[in-house]
């Protein structure tokens, strides 16, 4: 019986020929990850079980990204406390201030991942980097305290489940949109405990910021990992990036499912059918597409940023649909670019003008208002459209506000309309 | 362990169980007064130490935030019996020292106020109101292992290569 992708990178992290779903197994772990919410408890514990040297502080990255810019004394007091571990400990990547981003944006961009790799990060949204081929996936901060020490993690091998999309996808419709349909269609618990493995030749087409976005909200269907083949697309990405860490052979540690690898259930979907997805309170599962909105959600606020939706394409997709135009007026919009290189680029293409022309407010790269932090957080009675990828009771501030969760495209449009809408119902 | 049950449906998300402008601290006690504040204001109060939580299905879902069965455990729950869980918050609540039972059945059967009773050896749960037992997906060896070894910082400490 052949292996499928994620099989094989755990196989090599564990020193063995072939691992088989179900099995428990210790593995190897290429880099470690925490952010100022998770590392404060992880170090403690790190701490507490007697540890004073991480394993090997080269693999170490430590984001302060969740209320960084610190938002008060208290996150103020969270973040010092991670940044002296990360001084005291010498770790392999720590950003600040200008060079900072939101982690998942960041560690892509700094070539802090590449395929093959095993990476282990105490957030939830660390299965972004399967774009790249890698196995990621999101733990705990006693987990983390445990690679920090060791170097290593437990892990059960996934089942896999294999999502293939075939067909061309509609004008405006990109990866955000193809995932929010999909966690509609599977449900939020539809790849729970499993590794979701993209596929299929719409899948070809994407570019590497929609592989971001899809891989990112793996853990929203309940997913693992969310793991994409490498092509030639992510290899011109990370050919593209100039710190690249050199100190691996990537065409030895690419790998691909056998053509007789064991899936746990194979879904199909024809991406010409998708149109601009929406997906209502309180549930990232309660996707619609946009025509299917009959009628008029008025909104207070649209998010543009997230580590779902930061990168440079997503701001690019955003100025298209707003050059020119002002945002309605009672709305308002901010645009969180989501790493200081994406911030630079929006700058040197224009891009920022256009958002300040139309209304828009700019913020320093953070995850913010995602998680209710800071820089846009909801009153009661509330809606706000946002690219990020939670709409959980409460998550962007009062437990009585309303996240709508879409594409850069639709939040953007939503943003001039200051209602809920497609693309198409402003160009 | 024994203890009154508390009722909750399926995908609570670890949002709702710990909201994220909580995660400013470490501090358990802290943590534990706000858990579940945006869906049942004040649930921390009738929480007595040593009570049951019983859910449906990918209970904890969401975020990899630990801090929330810190909150549960530190609100006094012993144990959280569901249908299934969301593999982050397994990992964590197992970590932190929280029992977590799966069983679809008891998640089904017990009702909020059932007084609930756990043998933590077999992961037989009794019923005391209703009169009837359930049984629980029992832990795999591995998991077993980690427990005699009094947890995954002691385990890793002692298989250090």
């Amino acid at each position: 019986m052949g292996m499928t992708i994620t099989q094989k990178i755990l196989a090599a992290h564990c020193g063995r020929d072939a691992v088989e779903p179900g099995e428990i197994v210790m593995c190897d772990v290429d880099l470690a990850l925490g952010n100022d919410i998770t590392a404060p408890i992880a170090i403690e514990e790190f701490h507490k079980a007697g540890g004073t040297r991480v394993w090997e502080p080269a693999k170490v990255a430590l984001v302060p990204d969740h209320f960084a810019p610190n938002k008060d004394v208290r996150s103020a007091e969270q973040c010092k406390f991670m940044r002296e571990f990360a001084r005291e400990q010498d770790v392999g990547y720590y950003w600040e201030q200008s060079e900072m981003g939101i982690e998942h944006v960041l560690l892509p961009e700094e070539g802090c991942v590449a395929p093959g790799e095993l990476v282990i990060g105490a957030d939830s949204h660390t299965c972004t980097y399967g774009a790249l081929g890698a196995f990621s996936t999101g733990v705990g901060s006693t987990d983390l305290a445990g690679v920090l020490l060791s170097g290593r993690i437990w892990l059960r091998v996934p089942e896999t489940i294999r999502l293939v999309y075939r067909g061309e996808r509609r004008r405006w419709v990109s990866g955000k949109d193809l995932i929010l349909y999909t966690i509609g269609r599977i449900g939020v618990d539809g790849a729970r405990y499993m590794a979701m493995e993209f596929a299929g030749p719409a899948i070809d087409a994407l570019e590497m910021s929609d592989r971001f976005t899809m891989s990112n909200m793996a853990i929203e269907a309940g997913g693992k990992n969310g793991i994409f083949h490498v092509d030639d697309k992510t290899r011109a990405y990370l050919d593209a990036i100039p710190l690249a860490r050199e100190t691996r052979d990537r065409e030895a540690r690419v790998f691909e499912s056998d053509a007789d690898a064991a899936y746990a259930r194979t879904v199909e979907f024809d991406v010409g059918e998708i149109e601009p997805q929406v997906a209502l309170p309180f549930s990232p599962g309660n996707a619609r597409g946009v025509s299917e909105i009959k009628d008029d959600i008025p909104i207070d606020q649209t998010v543009i940023g997230s580590c779902t939706n930061g990168r440079i394409e997503d701001l690019r997709t955003a100025a298209e649909v707003m050059k020119g135009k002002h945002i309605a007026k009672w709305t308002r919009c901010i645009i969180l670019p989501g790493s200081h290189h994406v911030y630079r680029q929006a700058l040197n293409e224009g891009l920022l003008g256009v958002f300040l022309d139309a209304g828009a407010t700019i913020s320093a790269p953070t995850c913010g208002p995602c998680i209710g932090g800071h820089m846009g957080v909801l009153a009661e009675g509330e809606r706000c459209v946002s690219t990020t990828n939670r709409n959980f009771v409460g998550r962007m501030g009062h437990p009585k506000s309303e996240v709508y969760l879409a594409s850069p495209a639709t939040a953007a449009a939503s943003a001039l309309a200051g209602k809920v809408c497609g693309p198409d119902e402003v160009m | 362990m024994k203890g009154k049950a508390h009722k909750f449906g399926d995908n609570v998300d670890t949002d709702m169980i710990i909201p994220a402008r909580w995660l400013v601290t470490t501090d358990p006690a802290e943590i534990a007064a706000h858990a579940f504040e945006d869906v049942q204001a004040g649930w921390p109060e009738t929480v007595a130490e040593g009570d049951i939580l019983v859910a449906g299905n990918n209970f904890g879902c969401g975020s990899s935030r630990e801090h929330a069965p810190i909150a549960l455990k530190a609100a006094g729950i012993a144990c959280v019996i569901a249908a299934s869980f969301a593999r982050i918050f397994y990992r964590n609540a197992f970590n932190i020292g929280l029992p977590v039972l799966e069983s679809a059945e008891a998640s089904a059967d017990i009702d909020a106020g059932d007084v609930v009773e756990i043998d933590a050896s077999t992961g037989a749960i009794t019923n005391h109101t209703k009169g009837r037992s359930y049984r629980s997906t029992p832990l795999p060896p591995f998991m077993r292992e980690l427990v005699s070894a009094g947890g995954l910082l002691a385990y890793l400490a002692k298989t250090r290569k």
